[in-house]
């Protein structure tokens, strides 16, 4: 029988041979928490345990309000610790070392052939090294933490292929931009999404999760890329644990395979305020903004602030933008300041933050006024998310983002590469 | 079999018209959240909402945010199920795991109207009004478990009080 990803990967969990549609029981190999990690151990005090069940699957990464913004931000990340320290938690990430997705990987816990389970949206992000993973709510953490075990529906599967290479200027971002705005906020609700074809294995390991990562904003359970060599190269030294590559059979059943030509793509701009408002960027270029943001679990790596640093090179951003730049993990700032972005950046006028999800949930580090408009490389422009009630958001690539603070206003970056 | 009344609603039912965020930070009480259900989609529905009500929706029901309280409330009305042409998929879990039945039906949402008296047949995947049946994608026997016990939490405390 032939199977996709998704299907093979979760009949090898219970060992019987499922089909989309089907729900299981699975026992998974990792889960992620972060600052909602509180609300949680609520939660699962409900259950009047005394221990969690595998504290040696859990993965608690501070990363949400880092350092602790207010008092209340402050208690929780204590609660956290504490609890940490009770239950003999031994992967917890304090808040030095960055975004959860970004550590998590990293850290050698996105394997491939591993089922993990996050308590955040974006947890699809470890699909990028062949892994299933699913964002899930608090109440079902808490059982997690209680049961080592998940209820899961074995999801459909909607397959992307990639041909052609990028034009000059043109980035993951803008493919997975693209595809949203092609296709809708809900395209694959519920679904797996495999992101293939002869394309796929030449995106960097950070530009493949952008697109695992943005799957969630297509309503995907789960994103999937092919390990390949770059992946295993990546691994090596890294990986936690003994992994094994699980692959989709020739033959399996799809729900539906797109098909994108990457040669022909131009720079997108997800508009406020849904993210599939996607507009080519030379269609919104001109219109003013105050707040560029270079950064996120989206866009926060190496690769994002090289370009970044590229464009702004020996350059000032316009005197009317804050330009933000926050490096997603510990790893990457150190890095980037080794390779001298960060004195780039700062050198054009950007505002270098410590690691961490910054302003993009609106919580704190940067949030707009009423009527403000920020320009950021994130993955959410929802009403007001960022601030404000009436502050709007427009997504991109970090090159849009560079090109537009160099201007003050929204440009396409295809003339500074 | 369990008989109620249709609130009929259309596509793309959001999270925050189901739940306002004013509210999503808030303690409130099971009884005060019934209350501000659908508050900014129909002022009606909780003042009028019977206990066995259901309601009938169409696609991409509870898009939007991840926030439980919007599964919660309408548990809390008394709503015994939302039936609807597809469901956001953190919705869906959502409403199973705080003990909400959450059926998927491609013929009710178009044939049904607002008021119609009906009747669920959770085994049997069927929905009953005035001689006319339609089908809905059954839940799991594991996943109705779990809506029945009450949600999730529920089901696990008696999952680990039986060795």
């Amino acid at each position: 029988m032939a199977q996709t990803f998704s299907e093979k990967i979760l009949s090898r969990k219970v060992g019987r041979p499922l089909r989309a549609g089907e729900v299981i029981t699975a026992v998974p190999d990792y889960y992620l928490s972060h600052d909602n990690s509180s609300a949680i151990i609520g939660e699962f005090k409900k259950l009047g345990l005394a221990k969690v069940k595998s504290p040696e699957k859990i993965v608690i990464v501070l990363d949400h309000i880092v350092p602790a913004s207010d008092e209340k931000y402050a208690q929780n990340h204590k609660t956290i610790r504490e609890f940490v320290r009770a239950q003999g938690i031994p992967n917890f990430f304090d808040i030095q070392h960055g975004v959860c997705h970004q550590v998590f990987s990293e850290d050698g816990f996105a394997l491939p052939g591993k089922v993990i389970m996050g308590s955040d949206s974006h947890t699809t992000t470890y699909g990028a090294y062949g892994a299933f993973s699913a964002g899930i709510g608090r109440t079902e953490m808490a059982s997690i933490w209680a049961t080592d075990e998940i209820w899961l529906r074995v999801p459909e599967t909607l397959r992307i292929e990639f041909h052609g290479d990028f034009p000059a200027g043109v980035f993951a971002k803008d493919a997975i931009l693209k595809v949203i705005g092609d296709n809708g906020a809900d395209r694959a609700n519920y679904e797996a999404v495999e992101f293939a074809g002869p394309s796929a294995s030449k995106f960097s390991l950070a530009s493949r999760m952008v697109l695992a990562n943005m799957a969630a904003e297509m309503g995907a359970k789960n994103g999937y890329f092919e390990p390949d060599d770059l992946t295993l190269e990546w691994l090596k030294g890294r990986a936690r644990a003994e992994y094994e590559i699980i692959r989709s059979d020739p033959g399996a059943a799809y729900e539906a395979v797109l098909k994108y030509d990457l040669s022909t793509l131009e720079p997108q701009i997800a508009c406020p305020n849904t993210v599939d408002n996607v507009k080519p960027v030379s269609e919104v270029a001109g219109k003013p903004f105050h707040q560029a943001l270079i950064g996120t679990c989206t866009n926060g790596r190496l690769e994002d602030l090289e370009v970044a640093a590229r464009i702004l090179k020996g350059r000032k951003i316009d005197p009317r933008i804050r330009l933000l730049v926050l490096p997603a993990s510990r790893v990457v700032y150190v890095e980037a300041m080794k390779r001298g972005l960060l004195e780039t950046l700062s050198e054009a006028g950007g505002v270098i933050l410590n690691p961490g999800c910054g302003p993009c949930l609106g919580a704190h580090e940067g949030l707009l006024a009423p009527g403000e408009v920020v320009v950021g490389t994130s993955n959410r422009n929802f009403k007001g998310r960022m601030g404000g009630r009436d502050s709007e958001i427009y997504l991109a690539s970090p090159a849009t983002v560079a090109a537009s603070a160099l201007e003050g206003k929204i440009a396409d970056p295809r003339k500074y590469l | 079999m369990s008989k109620g009344r249709v609130w009929k609603y259309g596509d793309n039912v959001n999270t925050d018209v189901i739940y306002a965020g004013k509210y999503t930070y808030q303690q409130l009480e099971p009884a005060e959240m019934a209350k501000k259900s659908l508050e900014d989609l129909d002022p009606a529905f909780a003042k009028n909402v019977r206990p066995g009500d259901v309601i009938v929706a169409g696609k991409n029901f509870g898009c939007g945010s991840s926030r439980e309280q919007a599964a919660a409330c309408l548990r809390y009305a008394g709503v015994q199920a939302v039936v609807a042409k597809s469901f956001s998929r953190i919705y869906f879990r959502n409403a199973i795991n705080l003990g909400l039945a959450v059926l998927q039906s491609l013929d009710a949402p178009d044939a049904l109207q607002n008021g119609d008296e009906i009747e669920i047949d959770f085994a049997g995947g069927r929905i009953l009004s005035a001689g006319r049946v339609f089908t809905f994608f059954p839940l799991p026997e594991s996943v109705m478990g779990i809506v029945q016990a009450g949600g999730l939490l529920e089901w696990t405390k008696k999952k680990l009080a039986t060795p």
